[in-house]
């Protein structure tokens, strides 16, 4: 069976629609079958299913995410009480310990993203994976860093990523690549991505899950729970009417 | 005895909106494998250009079969071309020179 790859996160700028159908149709060509951009909290609903028109007229399948940024645990658990319900996809960027903890016990967070420059505010530890493993999260890591960065700053993200990415494997937690591309000259083919993660020593067979079957089992996860025939894990409702 | 060693041939696509010289694109496939893996892999990886159109963007280069992921990545982290915005893409990756132009015409 023809694997299938994905990108959940591409940045393109939203208020510009001719580099988002741009970006989309590059996506399509270089092999990707599903996209997720980042998009603000209040996004409307109608201009996610613009998105989606766009992504389809591609032949690429779309999924909508919202990155979070918040201060508090307090205002993580608010906000993803507000979001869960309208993105596909959910992703917390930690400002403080505490937050990066609470975002990795709870399970309505899929991916655990770190700010890649700051190297102060990299929560990724034991313990972080160890919260991570017992809920549904996945580490992601952004590939764009390590094609924009040089010299001594790439050298200690590479150093930060080969420890991170050791730690998320020996705790069994999901890690999912992709481009956090903002133009389309910094996306690259699925292989790519995968190529570069050898720097900082993922095998290839986790490399080459971490493009396609871990970001795809997220997505499928998720569009389950959000169907209106969800009603627990493992229990969905497959007919309803008087003749039940 | 000495083994053989056994090459790769990987057909490449340059994007970009600018066309660069054959030169050009290979210092910047010299300096991307130079940065990340340094002399010493730049001299494992046995990097030639094999064919190279301008004009499409194309290019075809030979590389040592164990560097191939190496070489990839390099590839992967070019994002300039003689200070001008550019990526570089691998088509196709084969044993011979005929069975990539094969693959690439299929």
């Amino acid at each position: 069976m023809k694997r299938l790859y994905a990108d959940l996160h591409l940045c393109p700028n939203l208020k510009d629609s001719e580099q988002v159908v741009c970006m989309t149709r590059k996506a399509s060509e270089l092999g990707y079958h599903l996209i997720a951009m980042s998009l603000p909290s209040n996004f409307p609903g109608e201009k996610i299913q613009q998105l989606r028109n766009i992504c389809k007229e591609a032949k690429v399948d779309f999924a909508s995410r919202v990155d979070l940024k918040p201060r508090t645990p307090k205002e993580l658990i608010n906000s993803l009480r507000k979001l869960r319900r309208r993105f596909e996809i959910i992703a917390v960027m930690y400002e403080s310990k505490h937050v990066a903890r609470q975002a990795a016990k709870d399970r309505r967070v899929d991916l655990l993203n770190f700010p890649l420059t700051s190297f102060r505010k990299r929560f990724f530890d034991k313990a972080e994976a160890e919260l991570a493993s017992n809920s549904l999260a996945s580490f992601e890591i952004d590939i764009k860093p390590l094609l924009t960065l040089e010299g001594p700053a790439r050298i200690r993200l590479l150093s930060s990523l080969r420890r991170e990415a050791a730690i998320a494997k020996a705790f069994h937690v999901p890690i999912v690549v992709s481009s956090g591309a903002s133009n389309e000259l910094l996306m690259r083919k699925p292989r790519e991505p995968a190529a570069l993660t050898s720097l900082f020593d993922l095998d290839e067979a986790s490399a080459i899950e971490a493009v396609s079957k871990n970001p795809l089992a997220i997505v499928k996860r998720n569009r389950e729970k959000l169907s209106p025939n969800f009603v627990a894990p493992g229990i969905r409702i497959i007919r309803g009417g008087k003749d039940c | 005895m000495l083994k053989r060693m056994r090459r790769r041939y990987l057909a490449l696509k340059i994007d970009s909106n600018e066309t660069f010289s054959s030169r050009d694109f290979m210092d910047a496939v010299w300096n991307a494998v130079l940065k990340l893996y340094g002399e010493y892999g730049a001299s494992r990886s046995g990097l030639t250009l094999i064919d190279y159109d301008a004009e499409k963007g194309f290019a075809v280069i030979h590389t040592m079969h164990t560097t191939v992921e190496m070489v990839r990545a390099a590839l992967a982290s070019i994002t300039k071309i003689r200070d001008k915005p550019a990526a570089i893409h691998v088509l196709t990756i084969s044993g011979t020179i005929r069975a990539l132009y094969k693959k690439i015409q299929q």
